[in-house]
């Protein structure tokens, strides 16, 4: 009932617009179309002026309200960020100017220029200095753009820098899979084909391959260094996926088949940075950002900063995934059987 | 032109006389004369009514998926109604959210802005503004609109699929796309999606080589390509890119195909999806994201280069100035039309692409805000010491110019991509294409409906209806879309169904309702501008002076209702360039009138 009555005003509201309408163009036929198109000429000149104020107003409000919001107001998380932030300021100053001159010329132009007995139009064909002036000026602050622009990002696509923590992560529908290379600093082959959650191998680790036997798997968390370079070697298993860190500024598909990589450096812990945002709940999130099917908008991924010390204290608890795949071999464990040894010696060997 | 050719167009004007004579006597049917016509004008209504119908339903698409971003933990029952087992309870399912999405961004893409705006501009203007009876082939121009009708029609009934329309987002990257186990739409929605674009593609091709052929070849005595409107410029520009680049886009399309049915490996490597291992190896997604951009960033062009041209003929026509620095204007569109081949992988900056080719690519992409400069700057000074007629086409035309701007600008951003990196997929680029290419065409596309209605139907449309849908419009669509740009820089990210799990997303959810609560007005505004379209072509005012705008070019020198073959007796001969407002003190001149002894040469 309340579904026809909403759909009975919202007619009825139509009807009253239309009627209007229809009223003041037989007005307007009356009075002289002549006379009533000038009077709609004024109107419509105070309205371009009305727009212009109103519309800065709108956008100085708007900031007030949700630039607090965003992720600059406490700046970048990362070294690497830092100067993004930089080069986002240099390019709201540009384009900010230029935002404001050409759309305050435009309305007041147009309000100024509206329709008048008392001036002629100029005719008023072309100007070659005029061109010149404005092909040359945006081409130079262009290029300014494109220097610094290009500076930076040599900087961050150049190799990560010795030292670097390595971390593979990998995307799936709808997860991120985490691998630390363990004490060797390397990490084991893999072969999509290898794949079998059933045997404890869901990203497809060949085992064969001795620098996978102390990799750590974990799902969902990743935990790295503070003021350490990360380098994420980024997979995924099945559709393009994206590791978005919108608070490190850095982004890079995860693509099926061809592994990608990115490196930052944190510079905050996360719980510096719950006090840096005063936000208790503060988490560095890992988000999806190429649409990977129907659960992309929950492929949420944590990342926790945090001091060598805490780190390596969080490292000491994992287990290589190796251990959980052949869970006979582990060392903590007591000694496993003969003849599971020996099956397990022939799967490495195939 | 040379001796050669007058001869040719002279034997066509005699021929095209005895054919114009001949249209009074001939009776059409109904079939012959308003279905399967070959009549410029009408196949132009045609793409125009078929564009109105799109727009409407992709229109209402974005409302529904808005209400959901708006009030994710409402249920609306009138949902489950009207979408069945897609909308469970009121609550939209997400696989269906998806769904909405991509048809809502194919729809407006391909249907509306491409085949609405410059269907219905191109067939329009072409033979009228450069003085021709009809295009150079009206039967590959009605074929062009039934395999346009025909993509429409099957991409309609993929709507109704049990399993979902096509749902991997409009640019359908593979492996999302390629495989039905990865997501519903991927399963037969998804090769109807490519069957419509084979169609559509198809539609394209013979409709952009008509245009061309019929700007070059069959111009009035007198039109050279100097004395062009810019309408007929941007249009001729619109369909080399689309001549150009659709081809590379239907490749794409078989290839996709292949990849789905064939067994190939083209887009497909290293796959294991719901357990199953996939045998593909050695195939690149990022291959498919090649093919798709080289079509798809011409695409924008393809999208904008029309409403320029129609806002450059409005503008000028209503501040009854000449239009500043023409051939300035002519050599801009002929530059961003070359540089939008060539930066199209700025669309692919994290996909893993080599950073040093990327660098060319930041270049290049920078490179095109030049001339959309010099655009801008054009319309300013036409606009300068002008005598400003706010029709309701200028009016969309000023919003136009306007919303460029806005959008343009936050392009420097993205195209630069040290900052992509972190802009990147968020709301920030849906602010920006939505402004620049988005709801700037639309407004070109309103300027050039508003504009040449009286043409079109012999009526004019209600002014105060026009009035009110401009304002509303305008001012909703800063609303909707300038707080996203906010949204984006928190990284808030695109195509996301429901926020509220996440600790960096969640703190937009008012925002997000005053959104979704202005797309709804905005979209109730457009129902309006609808109804004052139909309502027009039946009742409007008469049209009652053959050039009601006091403009200059050929198509006011027709007849109010023009027939078939546009010009009762000779094509007219041109002897000026179209931009002759307030010259020695005359209000226009007709590119019709001879110059004068006197007479300044511009």
């Amino acid at each position: 009932m309340t579904d026809f009555f909403l759909i009975a005003i919202i007619v009825l509201f139509f009807l009253i617009i239309f009627q209007i309408s229809k009223a003041s163009e037989y007005v307007s036929v009356l009075k002289g179309e002549e006379k009533s198109r000038r009077q709609n000429n004024k109107v419509n000149g105070f309205f371009m002026i009305a727009f212009l104020v109103a519309g800065l107003i709108g956008v100085w409000y708007c900031n007030k309200l949700y630039y607090p919001k965003t992720l600059f107001p406490q700046g970048a998380a990362s070294a690497e960020g830092k100067n993004i932030d930089t080069m986002l300021w240099i390019t709201i100053a540009v384009t900010g100017a230029v935002f404001f001159a050409t759309q305050i010329l435009l309305f007041w132009f147009s309000f100024r220029y509206q329709e008048s007995d008392k001036k002629k139009p100029l005719y008023f064909t072309h100007s070659n200095k005029l061109e010149l002036i404005w092909t040359g000026i945006p081409a130079i602050v262009l290029t300014v753009l494109v220097v610094f622009g290009l500076k930076y990002w040599f900087q961050f696509t150049s190799a990560a820098p010795k030292g670097s923590q390595l971390i593979e992560i990998t995307g799936h529908q709808f997860g991120w899979e985490i691998r630390y290379p363990g004490k060797d600093g390397m990490l084991g082959r893999k072969y999509y084909k290898l794949t079998d959650p059933a045997k404890n191998n869901p990203l497809g680790v060949d085992w064969a391959d001795a620098a996978s036997h102390d990799d750590i798997h974990v799902t969902t968390t990743m935990h790295v260094v503070v003021n350490r370079p990360v380098k994420l070697v980024i997979n995924s298993q099945d559709v393009i996926h994206d590791v978005g860190l919108p608070a490190f500024r850095m982004k890079m598909d995860a693509v099926p088949g061809t592994p990608t990589t990115m490196w930052f450096t944190p510079i905050y812990t996360t719980a510096q940075m719950k006090e840096k945002t005063g936000n208790p709940d503060f988490t560095y999130e890992i988000a999806c950002d190429q649409l990977c099917g129907k659960g992309h908008f929950g492929m949420r991924g944590v990342i926790i900063v945090e001091t060598q010390a805490e780190f390596d204290a969080y490292m000491a608890t994992q287990k290589p995934e190796y251990y959980k795949a052949f869970p006979e071999l582990d060392p903590d464990k007591k000694p496993a059987s003969d003849s599971t040894a020996k099956t397990v010696a022939q799967n490495i060997k195939k | 032109m040379n001796n050669e050719e007058v001869s040719h167009e002279q034997s066509l004007v005699v021929h095209d006389l005895g054919h114009a004579a001949h249209v009074h006597h001939h009776k059409q049917s109904f079939i012959t004369k308003y279905i399967f016509s070959q009549d410029h004008k009408i196949i132009s209504r045609q793409f125009l009514i078929t564009g109105i119908i799109w727009a409407l339903i992709g229109g209402l698409f974005s409302v529904i998926f808005r209400l959901q971003l708006g009030y994710p933990d409402s249920t609306f029952p009138f949902l489950q109604d009207l979408l069945g087992h897609w909308a469970p309870g009121g609550k939209l399912d997400p696989e269906f959210y998806y769904a909405l999405v991509t048809m809502h961004g194919t729809i407006l893409v391909f249907f509306v802005l491409t085949a609405g705006l410059s269907g219905t501009f191109a067939n329009f203007l072409i033979p009228l503004q450069v003085g021709a009876r009809d295009m150079a082939s009206p039967f590959l121009n009605m074929l062009s609109y039934w395999f346009f009708f025909s993509a429409s029609i099957v991409m309609f009934c993929s709507l109704f699929l049990q399993t979902g329309p096509a749902s991997g987002g409009w640019t359908i990257y593979p492996p999302l796309s390629a495989l039905g186990d990865a997501m519903s739409g991927s399963k037969t929605g998804m090769d109807m999606w490519l069957a419509s674009m084979g169609l559509f593609i198809i539609s394209q091709l013979l409709a952009g080589l008509n245009y061309i052929t019929t700007i070059l070849n069959m111009r009035t005595k007198g039109m050279s390509m100097t004395r062009l409107p810019l309408t007929i410029w941007s249009l001729f520009f619109t369909a080399v890119l689309g001549v150009l680049s659709f081809p590379v886009l239907l490749s794409a399309v078989v290839l996709l195909l292949f990849d789905r049915h064939l067994g190939t490996s083209f887009f497909l490597s290293d796959i294991v999806i719901g357990g199953k291992i996939l045998p593909n190896e050695g195939g690149s997604p990022i291959l498919f994201q090649h093919l798709f951009w080289f079509l798809g960033h011409p695409e924008v062009y393809i999208i904008a280069l029309p409403a320029m041209g129609i806002t450059s003929e409005v503008i000028s026509v209503n501040s009854r100035k000449p239009i500043f620095g023409y051939m300035a204007m002519v050599g801009s569109f002929f530059a961003i039309a070359a540089l939008s081949f060539m930066v199209w992988a700025h669309h692919m900056f994290v996909t893993g692409l080599n950073p040093f080719l990327g660098s060319f690519f930041v270049l290049l992409t920078l490179l095109i805000a030049v001339p959309s400069a010099i655009k801008v700057f054009n319309w300013l000074t036409t606009l300068w010491k002008g005598s400003i007629r706010f029709t309701p086409g200028m009016l969309f035309a000023i919003g136009f110019v306007s919303l460029f701007i806005s959008g343009g600008l936050t392009g420097i951003w993205l195209g630069n991509s040290s900052l992509d990196i972190h802009l990147h997929d968020t709301y920030f680029v849906v602010a920006h294409f939505h402004l620049v290419m988005g709801v700037a065409s639309m407004f070109g596309m309103f300027a050039g409906v508003y504009h040449w209605f009286p043409k079109m139907f012999g009526r004019y449309m209600n002014n105060t209806l026009s009035y009110i849908h401009f304002w509303i419009t305008i001012a909703g669509a800063y609303c909707i879309f300038w707080p996203m740009h906010y949204e984006g820089l928190a990284g808030m990210p695109r195509r996301y169904y429901d926020f509220s799990n996440w600790e960096s997303f969640k703190m937009f959810g008012g925002l997000n309702e005053f959104i979704s609560v202005v797309a709804l007005i905005v979209f109730a505004t457009q129902l309006l501008f609808i109804f004052n379209f139909f309502y027009s072509i039946f009742k409007g005012r008469k049209v009652t002076t053959p050039n009601p705008w006091g403009a200059t070019t050929l198509e006011w020198t027709t007849p109010i209702r023009p027939g078939h073959g546009n010009w009762i007796s000779e094509i007219p001969e041109v002897y000026r360039w179209p931009y002759d407002y307030g010259k020695d003190g005359r209000d226009f001149i007709p590119q019709t009138e001879p110059v004068g002894e006197n007479e300044n040469r511009h």
